[in-house]
């Protein structure tokens, strides 16, 4: 009585006969012959014909043949649309249905049926599924949702179904959060932009507490969720920490891969010095090795990841090299990632270890992974010196063993050697040449070509050997003969007396018979250097090379940052930017990881210079193989480096550099490329990619000279700082801001330059203003009263009033602006001198003064050193006297002259000072009082501003 | 999410679909086909293979090929980890996991799969909730529906879905309450060539077997619980209670269930049971080669090593073997040159060995490769670890359950190189 008897076919007209059964009276009898068409379906035969007669046993009391009429149903609708019809209003009435399991599934079959015509009557019952009263229809609901907008993403939009399925985040059970987050992760796939899922932390808490109560399944949708969210701060960063560490320790494979993301990218924000930090690190190695007992598959996709990891954190696995060691009969996948891990985490300390076991390795079946395994030893040699004498002698043994592509492999990797480590283990070269006739792989011929050309004095034979190649010129590969070419060069400056002729021949056979471009191109080059100036060309051929790196296959810092956000998906497997190779991934968004804390300001930060000042230098990294010189320095045997795939962050700098010399280049790109992350990434990437005088936007530059020549014209006027781009063009798509702050007959305004750097008129301007500490806002609208064409400038002076709602913000004189034009709205922050502020009726009395000082506590004092200012008293008196900074009084002890000075700020605060000036001394003394000590800081650095502009 | 899913067998056909979205071609397995074609072993093929519109992501259990179809970035471990659970479910509900069996059930499998995914999303994949949606088959349900008419899909919502603990179902009834407990730890080594241990590792896992009345909660400790380096716990243990007190405290799902597996890494010294004495040489110029093994035990604490069982891969240069064993039997396959040797218990006093002679071929060169020894065994009544229970408690019931606990300890991955 099993279910194969449903495959046994008759003889003739199965599907008249299944038509029969479908429509007998016995309920039985139906219910085998759906079962027969469901078998039938399962192995592919189309039973499609037969839809009238299996939808009309869709009203059922029966629930198994519910089921199976709904499996049926949602095989076949799509290709019976008029015919689906009929079944919705079973479906209509299901979802009213008193059980909930009914009301679920009918909810789940409907939006299966991917008819278009069918949706618009699923949106009713869907509405009300999602406000159920019991929590598995709403659960069920918000997958459909999911499915509805994989449908017609239109209708779930004007329908509203989006809000109801975020409302759905903060309900009350857990499970229903999970298939919210789950539904609007898969929408917000395809609307990257569309921020569905706007995390904050009122959000963030309903998801950690849910994590802990949902299953498994829901627990990976809401940790790759909490993955997208930047916390505030490094203590939001630990709590959020602390509640995901549990999940190191569930059964699920995938919940611990999505934790340890959740984990490696808002660890990024802790300080290091933090103990936390250090717990931390010990508790991601565990769960990271047990993962590698696992199935061979769960083992792949673990190894993969854990190779980034160990590239962005080397100190988590240090001590677990043991565990990488390869099983005999570890699929072939496993073995070549476990061994590409024991390179990076090769050590000092652990060197032996790895190099007993490569060895073992060189003597396996496999050739694919033997041959990774002696290149392995050549990497070792390469990454740790003090081993490189043991590497090398094991390659020698590798050699004696006379496996062809053992020794292949092994000739290959010791010239890697030879170059790192130059005049050391050249004694070797006898040996090598011994195997010269066994090399018959393009790489290894040209690797040990290399190696006679390079130490060609100390090859008696050095003539012979290369001689020998060349009777097979034409036959050889272009990489053989380029090699060929340069070592037979080399060996003629070297010997010049006995290989005139062979380098003769070499060149004619590489200039006159040769169809390559590249090798005849080379052949004159060294032809012409060696006819016209020996010594040149000595030079050229025979410098010194540029030194290998050590690392090898090193994944580039912005795309390593980038893939440690995506742990554990497809991306993270391919090493590849999720933008690469997703289909329907549209403008995926860059994800990088947090700043730590306390590391500079955010990378919003108007000026790019401050932004590639903070970077660290890349390491070195070997000249690419399109550098001509390296080229011609023989550098085209590929060296170890097998550089990555171009990280699309880096592309995004360079057309940002353009665009700072240019100009409105991006806007023909279409617009925003990449947006600043992108910008920040790629200085951090290869600041010296770009010289540093592009670093400052030219014409900021420009910009300063106007302004210097306004100030002339008003030498007492108050103090108001130089232009700087707020907003560069790039950032908003062609339309650039630099404007500075200052104050004018008690007004305060905001005077700005507006540029088109785009290649269409822009109109219809506006401004407006985020909330901030002291309530600026504009006083009248924006005048820009023409368009602005395509590279015209305009200078606006925009007056504020400070009775705008107040917000305090951090840095305290921090504004953030939003300017909107014809084409859209930009956001850009920027920095106001305190000294706008400082009012004009701020002299106070003395009497007040000095009760005043005495009543502000001594905690509130802060004192500040100015450098290098060469004023006297009374010019500096003069001088903050134009920004409102009053002298109340004057005292000189021992030469030494003290100011008294008030000032009032907007909104009322007073600021008490003292100056110290010391004649002939170039440092001042500032004290601030206030009964706002957070102003203190911003007051100094404008006093300083003032006093040496 | 997961799109669809294609099971596989050994020789490359394709015998069941199932679609959870749009229906996708099969012809898109062709790209599973040609690196299945590519790979040497049939575990070789990659897990994760890109075609031009989809990833195919599989996995190989019982000699089927469970081959999912993914359209959208999902992460790639909970497809995996997915797909082996629709594995041990079908071997839940049908005893094995072969393709005659899935055959026989198809239209449970079918109905299964639909349960346990929606639009790519997992639905219920405990086998607990399953189960009272829906009845796995026994002869005796198939007999008895056919007559009444009665269907085997659960009219009910199934109770643990919703519920706090939603692995367990409610009115659970025994009349003999049991709960018992296998402690098994396999050992994972590699020995190198003069018998020290290059890297040894312990994984080991607490199946239980639950058959109690009602909703108990059970807590369960250790003597040296410090032990366990890294514990991955099924999701009814309370990991608060762990992390403070290092005991186990759960309420238990019912029936069959792994409550814990854990690891005890490289950096504790790990007990070698085992011990092998070798000499494989081939001399050059010579058609012949000794081969010579003595198996011993090693730190065992007394107990017997039993079912044990030597394999190895000889070089291919090797065309025959003429070995004579102390105990049990060995058979060579000249084909895949792949020696097994049934060895049985291993007696202290007489220890097995296996000797004689191996044919190369003539005039060819002796073999580079080493072959790789591979050793299974078992050991009862003891973990290789140390771990002991010390005691199991029950709360929230009054009656008093059979308690008991097994310990046992087999050969994971363990090789000794020659």
């Amino acid at each position: 009585m099993t279910d194969s008897k449903y495959f046994t076919t008759t003889k003739k007209g199965e599907i008249f006969e299944l038509k029969a059964e479908l429509n007998s009276d016995k309920k039985e009898k139906k219910k085998e012959a759906v079962k027969k068409v469901i078998a039938s379906m399962t192995v592919g035969k189309d039973v499609s014909a037969l839809f009238p007669d299996v939808v009309n046993c869709m009203q059922t009391d029966n629930l198994e043949l519910k089921k199976l009429v709904y499996l049926y149903l949602m095989n076949y609708a799509k290709s019976q649309p008029d015919m689906a019809i009929m079944a919705v209003n079973t479906f209509v009435k299901d979802c009213e249905d008193p059980n909930p399991l009914i009301r679920a599934l009918a909810v789940r079959t409907m939006g299966c049926i991917r008819v278009d015509k069918i949706t618009e009557y699923l949106c009713e019952p869907l509405r009300k599924c999602l406000k159920d009263e019991d929590p598995y229809v709403r659960k069920t609901a918000a997958v459909c949702v999911a499915k509805l907008h994989d449908i017609n993403a239109q209708l779930v939009e004007d329908q509203g179904f989006l809000d109801t399925l975020k409302d759905l985040i903060s309900d009350s059970n857990p499970m229903v959060v999970a298939n919210a987050v789950a539904a609007l992760s898969e929408i917000a796939e395809s609307h990257p932009n569309s921020n569905l899922l706007d995390l904050n932390p009122q959000t963030i808490n309903k998801l950690l507490t849910a994590l802990n109560e949902c299953t498994e399944w829901g627990q990976i949708f809401i940790l790759d969720c909490l993955a997208n969210y930047t916390p505030r701060d490094d203590r939001e960063s630990q709590s959020i920490c602390e509640r995901v560490t549990p999940r190191l320790s569930h059964a699920n494979s995938a919940v611990v891969l999505s934790a340890v993301k959740v984990l490696m990218k808002f660890m990024e924000m802790l300080p290091k010095d933090l103990d936390y930090y250090g717990t931390l690190l010990k508790k991601l190695a565990p769960p990271l090795v047990t993962l590698l007992s696992a199935e061979p598959e769960l083992q792949y996709v673990a190894l993969r990841n854990i190779n980034l990891i160990v590239q962005r954190r080397p100190e988590i696995l240090k001590h677990e090299m043991k565990v990488f060691f390869v099983k005999y009969n570890d699929p072939i996948y496993v073995k070549l990632e476990k061994l590409d891990i024991m390179i990076r985490l090769a050590s000092q300390a652990n060197i032996a270890q790895v190099l007993a076991e490569l060895k073992e390795y060189a003597t396996e079946v496999d050739v694919d992974f033997v041959r990774k395994a002696v290149r392995a030893i050549g990497r070792c040699a390469i990454k740790v010196e003090q081993s490189a004498e043991r590497c090398v002698s094991t390659l020698l043994d590798l050699i004696q063993t006379k496996v062809n592509y053992v020794v292949q492999e092994a000739i290959v990797v010791i010239k890697d050697i030879f170059r790192k480590y130059p005049n050391k283990y050249e004694s070797v070269i006898a040996t090598l040449c011994e195997n010269l006739d066994s090399l018959d792989e393009p790489e290894a011929r040209a690797a040990m070509i290399w190696i006679v050309g390079e130490y060609a004095e100390r090859i008696d034979n050095a003539d012979e050997l290369l001689e020998s190649f060349l009777e097979g010129f034409h036959d050889e590969s272009t990489q053989v003969q380029l090699q060929l070419l340069t070592a037979i060069v080399k060996l003629f400056l070297k010997k010049p007396t006995e290989t005139q002729e062979l380098v003769q021949q070499v060149l004619s056979l590489a200039t006159q018979d040769s169809d390559n471009p590249d090798l005849r191109d080379r052949g004159y080059i060294y032809w012409r250097l060696l006819s016209t100036d020996p010594v040149a060309a000595k030079e050229v051929v025979l410098a010194e090379k540029p030194l290998i790196s050590e690392e090898t296959d090193l994944i580039e810092p912005t795309l390593l940052e980038e893939l440690i956000c995506h742990i554990g998906t497809l991306a993270s497997v391919y090493h590849k930017p999720p933008s690469a190779f997703v289909e329907g991934s549209r403008g995926v968004q860059h994800k990088r990881l947090p700043g730590s804390a306390g590391s500079g300001e955010s990378v919003d930060s108007p000026d790019p210079a401050s932004a590639a000042g903070v970077t660290e230098a890349p390491p070195a990294v070997i000249p690419s193989q399109g550098d001509l010189l390296g080229d011609l320095l023989n550098l085209d045997l590929t060296p170890p480096t097998a550089t990555g795939p171009p990280p699309a962050p880096s592309s995004g700098m360079q057309l940002g550099a353009m665009d700072l010399l240019g100009g409105g280049l991006d806007s023909l790109l279409g617009g925003d490329i990449g947006g600043s992350a992108a910008m920040g990434a790629g200085f951090g990437a290869a600041p010296a990619a770009m010289p540093a005088s592009f670093n400052a936007p030219v014409s900021g530059g420009l910009d300063d000279l106007f302004d210097l020549g306004g100030s002339v014209g008003m030498p007492m006027g108050a103090y108001s700082p130089p232009k700087t781009v707020w907003l560069p063009a790039m950032k908003a798509k062609g339309l650039e801001i630099s404007g500075t702050f200052a104050r004018r007959a008690g007004v305060i305004q905001m005077e700005m330059t507006l540029t088109n750097k785009a290649m269409s008129v822009m109109t219809d301007f506006a401004i407006q203003f985020n909330r901030n500490s002291f309530g600026l806002a504009p006083a009248g609208p924006l005048q820009v009263l023409t368009p602005l064409s395509p590279n015209q400038s305009i200078e606006v002076s925009l007056p504020l009033s400070t009775v705008g709602p107040v917000m305090k913000m951090e840095p305290l004189t921090n504004l953030q602006v939003a300017v909107k034009n014809n084409i859209d709205v930009f956001y850009f922050s920027c920095q106001y001198p305190i000294s706008m502020l400082f009012v004009e009726d701020g002299k106070m009395e003395r009497q007040v003064f000095l009760a005043t000082w005495k009543d502000i506590p001594n905690d509130n004092e802060s004192q500040f050193q100015i450098k290098d200012c060469h004023l006297n008293s009374d010019a500096a008196s003069n001088k903050l006297q134009g920004s409102n900074v009053f002298t109340i009084a004057k005292r000189t002890v021992e030469g030494q002259d003290m100011l008294y000075q008030s000032t009032k700020l907007t909104n009322g605060i007073w600021v008490l000072a003292e100056l110290r000036v010391q004649a002939g001394n170039p440092n001042y003394t500032v004290s601030l009082k206030c009964r706002a000590p957070e102003v203190s800081q911003c007051v100094f650095q404008s006093y300083e501003a003032m006093l040496k502009n | 999410m997961i799109h669809s899913l294609f099971l596989v067998n050994a020789s490359g056909d394709i015998f069941l679909e199932k679609h959870w979205k749009s229906v996708v071609s099969r012809s898109v397995c062709d790209y599973f086909f040609e690196a299945q074609e590519r790979a040497t072993e049939p575990e070789n093929v990659p897990p994760v293979i890109p075609t031009p519109h989809h990833y195919l992501i599989s996995v190989l259990r019982h000699r089927i090929y469970f081959v999912a179809v993914i359209q959208s970035e999902v992460p790639p471990l909970f497809v995996i980890e997915f797909l082996h659970r629709v594995v041990d479910t079908f071997q839940d509900y049908f005893g094995v996991c072969t393709e005659a069996a899935i055959k026989d059930n198809v239209v449970v499998v079918y109905e299964l799969l639909e349960e346990m995914l929606d639009n790519g999303f997992p639905l219920a994949t405990e086998s607990n909730i399953l189960k009272e949606l829906i009845k796995p088959p026994t002869i005796l349900r198939t007999m008895v529906n056919t007559i009444t008419g009665l269907t085997n899909v659960g009219e009910q919502l199934p109770t643990g879905q919703l519920s706090v603990v939603p692995w367990r179902r409610t009115g659970v009834k025994y009349t003999n309450n049991e709960a018992y407990f296998d402690v098994v730890e396999e050992i994972d080594a590699i020995i190198d060539k003069s018998g020290s241990t290059i890297t040894a590792e312990i994984q080991g896992v607490i199946d239980a077997c639950v058959k109690l009345t009602g909703m108990p909660d059970l807590t369960l400790s250790f003597m040296n619980p410090r032990l366990l380096d890294d514990v991955s716990f099924h999701p009814c243990v309370r990991f608060k209670r762990w992390e403070a007190e290092r005991i186990l405290s759960f309420i238990p799902p019912d029936g069959n269930f792994r409550l814990l597996s854990y690891h005890v890494s490289s950096q504790n010294l790990v007990a070698i049971p085992v011990y092998v004495k070798h000499n494989i040489t081939f001399r050059e110029g010579s058609s012949q080669g000794r081969f010579d093994l003595t198996l011993g035990p090693k730190q065992t604490m007394g107990k017997a090593v039993e079912s044990v069982l030597v394999s190895s891969q000889l070089p291919r240069g090797v065309l025959n073997a003429n070995l004579n064993p102390s105990q049990g039997t060995y058979t060579f396959d000249p084909v895949t040159k792949l020696l097994s040797w049934d060895v049985g218990k291993i007696n202290p006093q007489k220890l097995p060995s296996l000797k004689g002679t191996m044919s190369l071929q003539a005039g060819a060169s002796k073999p580079d490769e080493n072959p790789t020894i591979n050793i299974q065994f078992k050991i009862q009544q003891m973990a290789i670890s140390g771990l002991k229970v010390n005691r199991l408690d029950m709360y929230g019931e009054k009656y008093k359950p059979f308690k008991g606990i097994k310990y046992m300890t087999k050969a994971g991955k363990f090789q000794v190189r020659t």
